[in-house]
């Protein structure tokens, strides 16, 4: 039987764990180890915006200890990820580095939507509750150290993610700044959260009814997890009353008691106790009925995006849908056509499948492309005028779950170019992220997306039924329409020259004229 | 989350009538284990092991308790214990039971053992003046070959102070005075002026005997004439004008002091740990006195001068009718020639059947869960476990906690070829091991070198549990194999203490060991336990639960019965729920080996609480709790006992024994102990214990009992295997 065993390293800001993983295509995932250091990156990052040298040494000391213990289980494949305190730490390269040079763990930074999708994907893996619970209205609260994620199922599908910086840690650290007495935590927690959940909910709650909350965070879960604590007849899952019951009870006990009652060191109550706070009050203000805390973590995700890629599992859901759902729901927000962005979907989409060995690119590219053509106008919410960079700007300054940093940035490079003068990779006046490689992607998807958009130039979905083939260097655009294209055809030069200068392919429309 | 909330409950069986005194308590242990040396019913050399066994208890129990008393006393600590008795209370009781008891352990060795021995041809010689001349050659040869060369006379004078008397050492106190025609000695008190008086002119001087040197010295034997005996203090003092040759010997006495020798070590302040106990080590032998032992007729001068110099108070001092520290007769009891004179009924330690010589270990544990039950059953398994594990070339990594270890223990020389053959060896070795920690740090180190990861325990905690993980990357992944046992990894002591272990590979123990190696590595805690429950933080509550539970199934008219065999039990929370469980009617009945505080027959108390103790041939130290739970029993086993140390500042384990074959051997080793009618004393509810009247009760030694079942067993499981005939497995219908 082939196993690959799988470590997982979470450098998050509040603990550095480690999970060992066996794959297996019989028996799927097994965890078979999990090891977690408390480290407070978190108050470095949060107070100081640096992680101190004690702090580095510290993760060098215990990266090394886990690097022996992955080679122990004689580990084949290992991801190791940073998040939040990481993420938002101004020395991240000279620590990462550093770490990489003294224990040789290469370590990558994960954008907080990614970040989440992780999580998200954790929570799917646990296959049949996830799967039910969704069948009606559900928010996945994921409660981190520096910021939460709320994000909102409708129909199976997930149509909504923000972003709230109520993290636990950061919540800890204000309530130090205040001086409140520990009496006056839960009236300030709460005037601290639901300050920022009536916007979110008045924004994207409106009239969705919220049936279901699943719970993702280190703290309240583990207890949630124990039936012994909380009742109920399944472990983890908690109905709303009992679990505000629940909370008022704690509330009344100091933090030794608190710890002593539900079996955990007398140090992570305060933690604990904030996260609780924050549930209550999510769970308060979208009226839900039941909890969820499947007790996963970010390295349960890990494992499973590896699994997943390296086919030792098959999806148990279809996470590509999610990111769709989730653009939609972006372009609706910016009064984005449906019609207009389906037409250009389909057309951009046939042209990456008739070009697929021209362009080499793969599904992820074409997942970027589809979100580009559902975003592709976002900007005339703002202005008509600068749309190119008004796309731009929206796109990068909104969440989309799933997507790393770099990818957001394709798309809204791809979007901007599809409606300004490309920027060649060596004209660029900025430093960027983006590398040679992906300032190639972007090329690639918008010289596509500038075709699809040329096709339906007038908006009147004349090219819907488009076929596409590749013969004798050039791309034949089929057209069946009745309909005058002459506004297309006269348009489409400038888009063919840039196809061309991209593909060495010239795109030429054929039009076959139908009763 | 409020600042304070009022938590305290009302404790409504807290007055101190319902508890015995800790110390008294095991003062009372310390005479049962008397009792078995004046029991005539034991063979006459057991009978000599046990009197050592009880000198050897009451100096650990003066060393550790009494000087911790002590160190109270100086501190000025005013509260009662539970038993509503202050330190200086404490004390006083103390010492006046021991003198009381020290009295019956003389009466036992002049009156009972020294006539018996001599009914057997054993002659043991109280004075040197008893030798014949033929045998006073034979001692003063014997002196000045082997004993002459390892003395060092320490005398005092003007330039010495008084020598430094090392703790438990046995020594003789002389007072000396110059002869006339002696020149000017190194000893003489320089004194200005004055005449001195007589007695002024006495010094005094001390000679240790030698611990390096055999006590017993056998005198040549006569053709059919008794073996005869003689103890090296009286070969020194017959001899001692050969030490102190300008002098005249006034008088020489024997004396034994006892010094404080608890080993508290501020953890928190202590930046390494190992050197920290190296320091402690050092300092132990010049603790505070706290008992001295003298011979009883010793000269009043030399009494005094020495109650002076230790700065001891009478009640400290115990004269003692017979040899000082009757720990020489175990080494009696390993005298060649004196078979017939010892215990051989109780089988040698028989092989677990499920675990075979020569098998694969990992594989007859695959098959189930195994239990073993010493020294009934031989502890060769576990260490096959370690050794196998070793050269196994599927093992990945074994982790086990140490805490005490035989000098030359295969398992340490296990880890280190598994360490040296590349497997991950995590080993945490409790140095805090009372008076273990010379050798323990020897051979950590020693491990360290052959590339273990070896953690010297946690700091502030006592590392007591007793847990071995194998990690195998088998065909079909990773599985884990676990042992978890009452008992230490020590192969000696395993032939002399009974104690319970099992054998794993489940999932959900696997899960929880590995937990437990990470916690302590010094990694965060699991989110959550399967199985196994772990003290400090979590395994009193789990008690208390327990125990709870059965109050609230005698409350519901279910059937409620608790069953709890351990080493101690005085833990006020774990006695107080006991109480409310009697009081709810709930059966209790306890196995306590040693200290148990709390009061059996208390009306509305503790009516149905019967405590039992059970002192035989083995120094019963398993610990196993049956809960009987509505008719659902649970049973577990654990490294703690029901003392706050072990709850409250200790790393244990309990494990839960859940298959049901290994479970019913559980609970008929707790009814067999139960009905036990020969090594059984039960407690009275005044606190004292007595034996169990026999009167129309079967004669049940349970010690024997389960040496001759594993003896069956062993026979059985060999006979089996060894048979040629084909069994066809019968399938139910």
């Amino acid at each position: 039987m082939a196993i690959r065993r799988f470590a997982a390293i979470d450098i998050g800001s509040y603990e550095l764990g480690l999970k060992i993983f066996e794959c297996t295509k019989q028996n799927g995932i097994r965890a078979i180890d999990h090891i977690t250091h408390r480290i407070d990156l978190g108050s470095d990052t949060y107070n100081t915006g640096k992680i101190s040298h004690a702090r580095v040494e510290e993760l060098k000391r215990v990266l090394t200890e886990y690097r022996a213990i992955m080679e122990n289980y004689r580990v084949t494949d290992y991801k190791a990820y940073g998040t939040s305190a990481i993420r938002e730490t101004d020395n991240a390269s000279i620590v990462l580095n550093q770490l990489e040079q003294h224990t040789g763990i290469r370590i990558d930074i994960l954008s907080n939507s990614e970040q989440r999708f992780l999580d998200y994907k954790s929570i799917a893996s646990k296959g049949e509750g996830f799967t039910k619970i969704i069948e009606k209205g559900t928010a996945i609260v994921d409660i981190g150290g520096g910021s939460i994620q709320i994000s909102l199922f409708a129909k199976d599908r997930l149509v909504e993610t923000q972003n709230l910086k109520l993290g636990v840690l950061r919540l800890y650290e204000q309530l130090h700044h205040v001086d409140a007495r520990s009496s006056q935590y839960e009236a300030i927690i709460e005037e601290l959260v639901n300050s920022q959940l009536m916007v979110f909910k008045n924004l994207y709650l409106k009239e969705r009814e919220i049936k279901n909350i699943i719970i993702v965070d280190d703290y309240i879960s583990a207890v949630m997890q124990r039936r012994s604590v909380m009742g109920g007849k399944e472990a983890g899952y908690i109905d709303a009353s009992s679990y505000l019951a629940f909370m008022e009870k704690i509330s009344s006990h100091n933090q030794q008691d608190i710890a002593k009652a539900l079996d955990i060191a007398d140090d992570k109550v305060p933690l604990l106790y904030i996260s609780g706070v924050l549930v209550k009050c999510v769970v308060q203000a979208m009226g839900a009925e039941l909890i969820w805390a499947p007790g996963v973590t970010l390295c349960d995700g890990m494992v499973y995006e590896f699994a997943e890629q390296n086919k030792i599992m098959l999806p148990t859901h279809d996470f590509d849908e999610d990111i769709i759902a989730c653009a939609r729901t972006i372009s609706k927000r910016y009064k984005g056509s449906k019609t207009r962005s389906e037409t250009l979907e389909t057309i951009a989409l046939r042209i990456f499948e008739a070009t697929k060995q021209i362009h080499g690119l793969g599904q992820r590219e074409k997942l970027l492309l589809r979100i580009a053509t559902l975003l592709h106008d976002c900007g005339k919410y703002i202005s008509l005028v600068n749309l190119a960079e008004c796309s731009y700007h929206i796109i990068m300054s909104t969440e989309i779950i799933g997507l790393s940093h770099i990818e957001r940035e394709i798309i809204a490079n791809v979007v901007k170019f599809n409606h300004s003068n490309f920027v060649y990779y060596e004209q660029q006046e900025t430093v960027s992220d983006l590398g040679r490689e992906t300032y190639l992607v972007i090329a690639k998807l918008t010289a596509i997306l500038r075709i699809a958009n040329g096709l339906d130039r007038s908006h009147k979905q004349k090219f819907r039924d488009v076929g596409i083939t590749v013969r004798d260097g050039k791309m034949i655009i089929s057209v069946s329409t009745k309909e005058d294209i002459t506004l297309e055809k006269g348009l489409f030069t400038r888009r063919a020259d840039f196809f061309e200068e991209i593909f060495s392919v010239r795109p030429v429309i054929k039009q076959k004229r139908t009763l | 989350m409020a600042t304070t909330v009022a938590q305290e409950e009302k404790r409504q069986f807290s007055d101190p009538a319902y508890y015995l005194n800790r110390e008294l308590s095991w003062l009372q242990f310390n005479k049962r284990v008397l009792s078995e040396a004046r029991n005539k019913e034991n063979p006459l050399f057991e009978r000599l092991k046990f009197l050592s066994i009880t000198s050897s208890n009451l100096d650990e129990f003066f060393m550790v308790r009494v000087a911790s008393l002590k160190d109270m006393e100086n501190a000025g600590y005013k509260k009662k214990d539970f038993a509503g008795m202050t330190v200086t209370e404490q004390l006083e009781a103390v010492e006046n039971e021991t003198h009381e008891f020290v009295e019956v352990q003389y009466s036992t060795y002049n009156r009972s053992l020294l006539p018996a021995l001599e009914q057997e041809g054993v002659q043991v010689l109280t004075s040197h003046e008893k030798l014949s001349e033929e045998e006073g050659a034979f001692v003063d040869h014997f002196f000045e070959t082997e004993v002459y060369p390892v003395l060092t006379p320490m005398a005092v004078d003007s330039s010495r102070p008084f020598p430094l008397i090392r703790n438990k050492t046995l020594n003789l106190g002389a007072l000396l005075q110059r002869k006339k025609d002696a020149g000017r000695g190194i000893l003489l008190r320089q004194k200005k002026g004055g005449k001195k008086s007589a007695e002024q002119e006495l010094e005094f001087a001390a000679v240790q005997v030698p611990s390096g040197l055999a006590r017993i010295v056998r005198l040549p034997k006569r053709e059919g004439g008794p073996e005869k005996i003689i103890l090296l203090e009286e070969v020194i003092r017959r001899n001692m004008p050969k030490l102190f040759l300008n002098y005249d010997i006034v008088c020489v006495y024997p004396f034994r002091l006892m010094r404080n020798a608890d080993l508290s070590i501020d953890e928190d302040e202590a930046e390494d740990l190992l050197k920290e106990i190296e320091k402690q080590l050092k300092k132990r032998q010049w603790g505070q006195a706290i008992r001295l032992e003298v011979e009883s007729g010793m000269d009043e001068r030399l009494l005094m001068l020495l109650e002076r110099e230790l700065e001891l108070s009478p009640n400290e001092i115990y004269t003692i009718d017979g040899p000082l520290d009757l720990t020489f007769l175990m080494k009696m009891y390993g005298l060649p020639g004196f078979d017939a004179l010892k215990e051989h009924s109780y089988p040698a330690p028989q092989e677990v059947p499920e675990l075979p010589a020569g098998c694969n270990i990992f594989e007859e544990i695959r098959k189930g869960d195994i239990f073993l039950h010493h020294p009934y059953e031989t502890f060769r398994p576990v260490v096959d476990f370690v050794a196998q594990a070793a050269s196994d070339p599927e093992v990945l990594a074994i982790k086990q906690t140490l805490y005490r270890v035989s000098g030359n223990s295969p398992i340490i020389a296990a880890l280190a070829r598994a360490a040296e053959n590349g497997k991950q060896v995590t080993v945490l070795v409790e140095l805090k091991a009372r008076f273990d920690e010379e050798n323990n740090i020897i051979w950590a180190k020693m491990l360290e070198k052959a590339g273990c990861h070896v953690i010297y325990g946690l700091v502030g905690l006592k590392t007591h549990s007793k847990i071995t993980l194998v990690v195998r990357g088998e065909e079909d992944g990773i599985r884990r194999y676990v042992h978890l046992a009452t008992g230490n990894y020590n192969d000696s002591t395993a032939k002399l203490y009974t104690d319970v272990g099992l054998f794993t590979c489940k999932e959900s123990f696997g899960e929880d060991a590995t937990a437990v190696f990470n916690m302590l590595s010094g990694y965060s805690e699991p989110r959550s336990w399967n199985r196994l429950s772990l003290a400090p933080l979590w395994l009193k509550d789990r008690f208390l639960y327990l125990i709870a539970r059965e109050t609230e199934h005698a409350r519901n008219g279910e059937p409620a019965h608790i069953i709890a065999k351990m080493n101690s039990l005085c833990e006020p929370g774990v006695m107080n729920a006991l109480y409310e469980a009697s009081a709810a009617g709930v059966k209790i009945d306890l196995i306590v080996r040693g200290i148990c505080c709390l009061r059996v027959g208390i009306p509305g108390v503790s009516e149905n609480i019967t405590v039992r103790s059970i002192v035989g041939n083995f120094l019963e130290h398993s610990r196993i709790f049956y809960f009987e739970n509505g008719g659902r029993c649970e049973v577990y086993a654990a490294s703690a006992d029901w003392m706050p140390r072990n709850l409250d500042r200790r790393v244990e384990i309990m494990f839960p024994l859940e298959d049901e074959e290994i479970r019913d051997k559980a609970i008929h080793i707790l009814q067999t102990e139960l009905a036990d009618t020969l090594k059984a004393h039960v407690m009275q509810p005044d606190g004292s214990y007595e034996k169990v009247d026999r009167r129309g009760k079967e004669a049940v030694n349970s010690q024997l009992v389960f040496g001759k079942e594993a003896a069956h067993a062993a026979k059985h499981g060999a006979e089996r295997a060894n048979q040629r005939l084909f069994i066809p497995e019968v399938r139910a219908e």
